[in-house]
């Protein structure tokens, strides 16, 4: 973000507004960016609405019907202990989209306060923090993920947290950067030195914060997309969901001895998982085309 | 460049200590009594006690580290509590099969990784550029364990053309390794094409161009070359993806690497195996990115670096 905002310290709401407007003007013009929203849109509304749409309790077993085959009934047919493929799925949505939520909150909520101090007050604690975030970053994707586990033990709310943490040092370095350069900025410097009450606080809030807000928004979006993936990932290692939760992962796990007999089991559940993480991901690349063209991550 | 080399190995003295002190605290965090923890419910106080010693968790946590790093220094790891094999022992058996699985991975991803992202710069936005860049955010969407799980049922189930578990033949490495090299090749297949089309748009190609260049030096020679840099910095990125990665496909595959071992050992609460599991990967990343910023310095003199 290298423009200059308009009207620094006259309406700043007023410009935010405008300048948000403008980038919903471009993003609905981006249809990759489009396709994406609808995909996680549908997503999102099939995890709401599940109780209603589901045909089957998504717990509900029935032998008789182990590994059956799609049918009419079941259309996605029906996994190793004869509950419904399709009712799992559905289901499965809740969770996912929960934990991609859950992961960018902790994420953003630890990592752009810790970014912004970070750059913003530089000395020690900018190169101890820093130093911390290049140790998280020495873990390689899922494996600090896994770390984690081993520590809180496995199970769902300890994979949440546990993929939350791993997103903080990914916003922890962005929003540094970005505060870095903001803060070498005119307007950040002339705020500084003119307005005599322009606090520290009142220049983090007012000025860097809201201008890290663009690559903050396009992170977030691909970060659910991590998140939903390392989630489903710690499941299938039997690390995360546990069985019977119906959660993407977890489902795979158990399906994956079936292969031979009864693939359905294992193409479903892997297929919602890539539908929206591709959601998130096509939405990601449609805001950062719409907010800035330039702008690389 | 040498201070700029010498400054960037000393940066990753804090992170080696830091990954090492992680791994340590890793088991002392476990809440509760971790001793308790790692033996099961179902032991017996004198096993808890023996692991307690075992694990040297009776000792002062100064003490503590102080032996930890002391092992450290001299490659000692501790035993593993399920096998009583000294862990070390247990990694080199199984390295050398993760760095088969991530250099065969390596191979296919920057294989067609390079080759899509300069098919879809030449004809940006053409058919086939729209084809390769759908397929390339498909891949990168995909999760790992599913899409081997998937080419296990087209390849070995359905076609039988390649074993789909265990290892030893080089039929063996073929699924494992398209499966875990396609989520990089996604990748670089993307910033293969941007920057390709970056330097495609310069002065000096279309100078190439106007004095009459056959397209396929001017691709292959001009352009290529200039738009590697960005490249291998995402190839060298992407020995992070391929380690973690690892880690999903050897499970998969039932491949006897580190990745399976760090799963196992989770499972079975086999504590010092995790710990050396993921001491061994985190080092490597480390010393690859170390690699890879080194050898960044060395090839592109222009850059500078404070």
């Amino acid at each position: 973000m290298s423009e200059r905002p308009l009207g620094v310290g006259r309406r700043p709401q007023a410009v935010r507004a405008s300048r948000a407007r403008l980038a919903w003007l471009q993003f609905r013009r981006n249809r990759v960016g489009l396709l994406g929203l609808g995909i996680i849109a549908s997503f999102l509304l099939m995890g709401m609405l599940a109780p209603v749409i589901a045909p089957f309790d998504p717990y509900d077993v029935d032998f008789d019907k182990s590994l059956e085959k799609p049918t009419r009934g079941s259309p996605f047919g029906r996994d190793e202990l004869g509950r419904d493929m399709l009712s799992r799925v559905i289901y499965g949505a809740r969770i996912s989209l929960v934990i991609g939520v859950i992961a960018v909150v902790i994420g953003v909520g630890l990592g752009v306060p810790l970014g912004a101090l970070s750059g913003y007050y530089g000395g020690w604690p900018d190169l101890l923090t820093q130093r911390g975030v290049d140790v998280m970053l020495a873990f390689p994707g899922v494996l600090l993920a896994i770390v984690i586990v081993a520590v809180l033990g496995v199970g769902l709310p300890q994979a949440m947290i546990a993929i939350g943490v791993v997103s903080i040092p990914v916003y922890a370095r962005l929003v540094r950067g970005q505060t870095l350069s903001l803060r070498a900025q005119e307007f950040v410097e002339d705020a500084r030195a003119m307005v005599a009450n322009a606090s520290d606080r009142r220049i983090i809030f007012k000025h860097i914060l809201p201008n890290t807000l663009a690559v903050v928004i396009v992170q977030s979006t691909l970060q659910v997309a991590s998140a939903i993936l390392t989630a489903a990932a710690l499941g299938f290692l039997g690390l995360g969901a546990q069985p019977p939760t119906a959660e993407w992962g977890a489902m795979l796990s158990g399906a994956r001895q079936y292969l031979r007999l009864a693939p359905h089991a294992v193409t479903f559940p892997g297929l919602a998982i890539m539908m929206t993480v591709l959601g998130f991901n096509l939405l990601g690349d449609g805001i950062r085309d719409a907010l800035d063209p330039k702008m690389r991550l | 460049m040498w201070a700029y080399i010498a400054k960037r190995l000393l940066l990753a003295v804090p992170v080696v200590i830091g990954v090492a002190f992680i791994v340590f605290a890793m088991v002392r965090l476990i809440p509760g009594d971790p001793a308790m923890v790692i033996a099961g419910q179902a032991a017996t106080p004198e096993y808890i006690a023996a692991i307690r010693e075992d694990l040297g968790l009776d000792r002062p946590i100064v003490v503590q580290f102080a032996v930890y790093f002391k092992n450290l220094t001299t490659g000692d790891l501790g035993r593993s509590i399920r096998s009583k094999a000294p862990v070390t022992e247990e990694l080199w058996a199984r390295l050398p099969n993760t760095f088969r699985l991530a250099s065969a991975s390596m191979l296919v991803a920057v294989t067609v990784g390079v080759t899509a992202g300069i098919v879809s710069a030449i004809r940006p936005y053409s058919l086939l550029d729209a084809a390769v860049m759908v397929a390339a955010l498909t891949g990168l969407s995909m999760p790992i364990f599913w899409s081997g799980l998937m080419m296990i049922l087209v390849f070995s189930v359905i076609l039988g053309w390649f074993p789909a578990v265990g290892t030893g033949t080089l039929a063996h490495l073929v699924l494992p390794s398209v499966t875990l090299g396609m989520a990089s090749a996604a990748i670089i297949a993307r910033m293969t094409r941007s920057s390709m089309l970056e330097v495609l748009r310069t002065d000096y190609i279309r100078t190439a161009r106007a004095k009459g260049q056959v397209e396929r030096i001017i691709i292959g020679r001009h352009a290529f070359r200039n738009a590697l840099i960005p490249v291998i910095t995402v190839i060298g990125l992407q020995t992070g993806t391929l380690l973690s990665g690892a880690v999903l496909t050897e499970s998969v595959f039932a491949w006897p690497g580190v990745g399976r071992l760090l799963v196992e050992g989770i499972l079975t609460r086999d504590y010092p195996v995790v710990q050396g599991s993921v001491l061994v990967v985190a080092l490597v990343f480390v010393f690859v990115n170390l690699a890879v910023d080194v050898f960044y310095a060395v090839v592109d003199p222009r850059i500078h670096y404070t």
